[in-house]
């Protein structure tokens, strides 16, 4: 039976480094341009936190698009959904979040993520069995009724919140900066990173150590298959759409406390922001996403650092030079 | 038949609804006179044209681009840097749209070739950030557009208001620069349309419905799948640039809110569906009903409003305001995308 | 004769197009039974709507008495049935074993099971921690059948496993085959190479059309040229 592994050469674990670099790369050729350490810093700190927090609410987009070819053009929705939901924690709680204590502070911001996902996930659950189940697999039916979800909630939210703009204070302890050297770091965009990353490392997790995680990369590639192995893929779907929504409504949490104020407008514009993502991760892959996060962001700050007027089309000249050295992005998914 | 394209309504009742339609917006000056009715006709008129070269995107080719608004913008932005920038002459006037044209074209040749090789949900990605960065584009190049505030302008002296061709009036209304300009927009819009119907049922109309229906089958049979799309996504791109130049034409101003807003790409999107995909007429029938809705419902919406609000209901008030238009028209286009996919045209060919 | 699978006037309709017009057929439990026909005969989408990937429009299948036609396809691979489709659909993002985990879905990897496939497939144990996607053409191929056979199954699907492979390695392959078929789980083989369908069949079932044309031993079959020729005409001759 040796017959079978004769002849055929061990084949050699290919792990596809250079796309996980270029954000190294970027910050290496934009140093000097910058000049001053303490600015390269601070620009390239913030890159990152805006990188976690783009990435929180792209990752599950990714992933929804990957095992199902939906593209849910409601997604920024949910960013938006999240970030009035923190409003409806934060505030009444302001007693808490201004307080003079790291412990309250953090309590009620918890507080506000965790109702944030919850809330998001809950609507998610009935937006996809309500809009998207109707239409699997139809992508331009898809399109256009996950649209008119778009807009149908964006009006919801201004009826129920109103049309103005909610200013949103950062609890107390997160106001301000360290003094690193020369350079501020802002400490809000440093708690950003964490949670980020812990968004990201949980993911990773999930995907790779567990049962459920297996299914979704396997159903990724080849959903029939996994269905023809005994698994009811719209079950895992279902679920993975509740978490993806939950996440926007995260990074919804994060981006509103970024900027300081809500509106049901930075969902459709984070949407934009949201896709370019994906495209230059590779739909369907979290680890592009997460490349593709750090890469725009970083992008962004460095650009608006130097050239002001490109930084709001840089994130498009990205693409274009991604896709034009990767024609379906940092890292295309097998299988599709 | 022979100015249709041999592509006739097929159905009594939507035959009745076109010609109502378009003999109403041809005498529309006349029938009913004053600012007002005027803008609610030109703009049936230019969105019309906007949407029937959506229709041959969307409906015809089965691509969904969200770049149409930026080809609109390109022709309004055209018309309005040329005659800003060079005065009100006929010359201007040209270049403009000459300028604009081609821009439009290479840019959608750009997009097409770059990104429609691959997925449908692609191509509708791309254009979706291409559109949004040119959005943002238009707004800081104010040296160039005017940013945020646009650009107001002059128009050809024969087309302003204070213009009069007669003395007298005909049939009681003064021909005015005014009358001159709506008569400028129905003509070049129905010629326009007459040109989109027959590139649709051309040879190449045909070739894009079976690319749609099965591309592998297309491509097995010889065709360039590719070379079809882009070629399509250029024409529509075109068609969208001149209804862009005539709205700017009609306005005397061009901004980012007029002319590159992503909501004239969503009203675009809902007329096409509510007209119905796939047909020309669809874009007559639905442009009609959509910017008479727009107009003349919001009003109604305000006064339910405020007896919602008078009857001391919760929330209704919030709902029926005169902004939240959009929140009915995306549960009216959700519902139209469910249960009459076909549209307008659909229901009325008995196909619904 | 209830146990094993049989159809009983199967339609499917894939699109416009009419596939299976009606077929019937019976696969004798604990025994291989082999799909032979011409290209576009139906036998790919045969095993599909058996495995409920495609819909049947019309008909019955039935697993060891039970009707399973309706079931959704997850169902039916929890009733037992297995599917090693042509293109193996190896999930080449994820390692050997977690092929094989996911696989096993009744609980974790048994041992055991795990040396006996081993034991006729080496290389498995070899990049038990690789890529699916590096392996070669015939590692996957193995893969693939021994994600089917990694717990046990009363209906194993197999299309096409020798397509495209090494003669050293469809000899294998046929020993494996034989190796399951002795753990007495039913096994329904689409094969186009006429010289391994006389190995490892019992039974032939020849299709053509989108209906059976021919049912009966696999023996029979191979001692008649004449029936060969009219049956499977060039088809035979091309991969022989």
């Amino acid at each position: 039976m040796s017959v079978i592994d004769a002849g055929a050469a061990l084949p050699r674990q290919r792990i596809d480094i250079l796309p996980a670099l270029t954000p190294l790369l970027v910050a290496l050729v934009a140093a000097p341009f910058i000049g001053s350490a303490s600015t390269f810093v601070t620009l390239t700190l913030a890159g990152l936190a805006m990188g976690m927090m783009i990435f929180t609410m792209a990752s599950g987009l990714t992933l929804v698009f990957g095992l199902m070819d939906v593209l849910n053009f409601g997604h920024g929705a949910f960013i938006s959904l999240g970030a009035y939901v923190a409003t409806l924690v934060l505030l009444p709680l302001a007693g808490w979040s201004q307080a003079d204590s790291l412990g309250a502070n953090l309590a009620v911001l918890l507080l506000a993520l965790l109702a944030a996902s919850l809330v998001c996930g809950a609507v998610g659950f009935v937006f996809e069995r309500v809009l998207v189940k109707p239409v699997y697999g139809q992508h331009l039916k898809q399109i256009m009724v996950t649209i008119g979800g778009a807009i149908v909630a964006e009006q919801l939210l201004y009826a129920l919140f109103g049309p103005e703009f909610i200013p949103l204070p950062l609890p107390a302890s997160l106001r301000g900066s360290f003094i690193l050297g020369n350079a501020a770091i802002e400490k809000y965009r440093i708690a950003a990173t964490i949670v980020g990353l812990a968004v990201f490392a949980g993911q990773m997790l999930i995907l790779n150590r567990t049962k459920i995680g297996l299914l979704i990369r396997a159903g990724v590639e080849n959903r029939e298959m996994v269905e023809a192995l005994g698994y009811r893929i719209d079950r895992l779907f279902i679920g993975v759409f509740m978490a993806g929504s939950a996440l926007a409504g995260l990074g919804g949490v994060l981006w509103a406390l970024y900027r300081e104020q809500v509106h049901a407008s930075m969902g459709a514009e984070l949407l934009v922001l949201t896709f370019i993502v994906i495209i230059i991760g590779g739909l369907g892959s979290v680890g592009g996403c997460f490349i593709g996060s750090i890469l725009v962001a970083l992008i962004a700050n460095y650009a608006g650092f130097l050239v002001p007027k490109l930084a709001l089309v840089s994130n498009i000249l990205l693409m274009v030079v991604v896709l034009l050295w990767r024609p379906r992005g940092l890292y295309p998914v097998s299988g599709r | 038949m022979m100015i249709l394209s041999g592509d006739g309504p097929r159905s009594k009742a939507l035959s009745a609804l076109l010609i109502v339609i378009v003999l109403v917006l041809a005498l529309a000056p006349f029938l009913f006179p004053g600012a007002k009715p005027a803008n609610v006709a030109a703009n049936i008129c230019i969105s019309v044209l906007l949407v029937a070269s959506y229709d041959l995107l969307l409906g015809y080719a089965g691509i969904v681009s969200f770049a149409h608004v930026m080809f609109f913008g390109i022709g309004a932005y055209g018309v309005a840097i040329a005659l800003y920038g060079l005065g009100a002459s006929w010359g201007a006037l040209a270049l403009g749209v000459l300028a604009a044209i081609p821009v439009s074209v290479v840019l959608a040749l750009a997009i097409g070739l770059f990104s429609l090789r691959v997925q449908t949900i692609f191509f509708a990605m791309m254009t979706l950030a291409v559109a949004y960065a040119f959005n943002v584009l238009a707004s800081q190049l104010s040296w160039l557009t005017g940013g945020e505030d646009g650009r107001s302008f002059q128009v050809p002296e024969i087309l302003r208001p204070g213009f009069k061709l007669f003395e007298g009036d005909v049939f009681g209304v003064a021909i005015s620069g005014r009358v001159l300009s709506y008569y400028l927009v129905f003509v070049v819009c129905a010629l326009l349309f007459l040109v989109l119907l027959r590139i649709v049922n051309s040879p190449f109309g045909r070739v894009l419905q079976a690319i749609r229906e099965n591309p592998f089958r297309a491509e097995a049979l010889g065709y360039r799948i590719v070379f079809h799309r882009t070629l399509a996504t250029c024409l529509s791109a075109a068609g969208a640039t001149a209804a862009g130049a005539l709205s700017a034409l009609w306005l005397h101003y061009t901004g980012p809110d007029t002319a590159l807003s992503f909501s004239i790409q969503i009203d675009v999107l809902v007329i096409v569906v509510i007209g119905g995909m796939g047909s020309m007429y669809g874009a007559i029938a639905g442009a009609a009903v959509f910017v008479l809705a727009q107009n003349y419902l919001q009003a109604l919406m305000g006064k339910l409003s405020s007896a919602a609000a008078d009857a001391g209901l919760p929330l209704l008030p919030g709902l029926f305001h005169p902004d939240r238009w959009l929140l009915w028209l995306g549960l009216m286009f959700i519902l139209a995308v469910y249960f009459v996919p076909t549209g307008i045209v659909g229901r009325l060919r008995g196909r619904g | 004769m209830s146990a094993g699978l049989i159809l009983q006037g199967v339609h499917t309709h894939i699109g416009r197009y009419h596939i299976l017009q009606g077929v019937d057929l019976v696969a004798p439990e604990g025994e291989t039974t082999m799909l032979l026909g011409r290209n576009g005969a139906g036998k790919t989408t045969a095993l599909r709507t058996i495995m409920g990937l495609w819909r049947a429009s019309q008909g019955a299948v039935m697993l060891d008495g039970a009707p399973i036609a309706a079931l959704h396809a997850s169902a039916i691979a929890r009733a037992g049935v297995a599917y090693v489709p042509e293109t193996m659909a190896v999930f080449s993002d994820l390692s050997v074993k977690e092929n094989l985990v996911l696989a096993a879905r009744d609980g974790p990897l048994d041992d055991v099971r795990i040396e006996w496939i081993f034991g006729f497939f080496p290389a498995l144990r070899k990049f038990w921690l690789s890529r699916a996607g590096t392996l070669s053409g015939g590692q996957k191929q193995m893969l693939s059948i021994a994600r089917a056979i990694v717990e046990p199954r009363r209906l194993l699907l197999i299309d096409e496993p020798t397509k495209g492979l090494a003669p050293a390695i469809i000899g294998a392959l046929i020993d494996c085959l034989k190796e399951i078929k002795r753990t007495g789980v039913t096994i329904l083989l689409v094969e186009q190479n006429f010289r391994v369908a006389q190995e490892v069949g019992d039974h032939v079932r020849v299709m053509d059309g989108g209906r059976i044309i021919h049912q009966g031993a696999m023996a029979a079959l191979a001692a008649d040229s004449a029936l060969q020729s009219r049956l499977l005409g060039l088809s035979l001759d091309a991969h022989q």
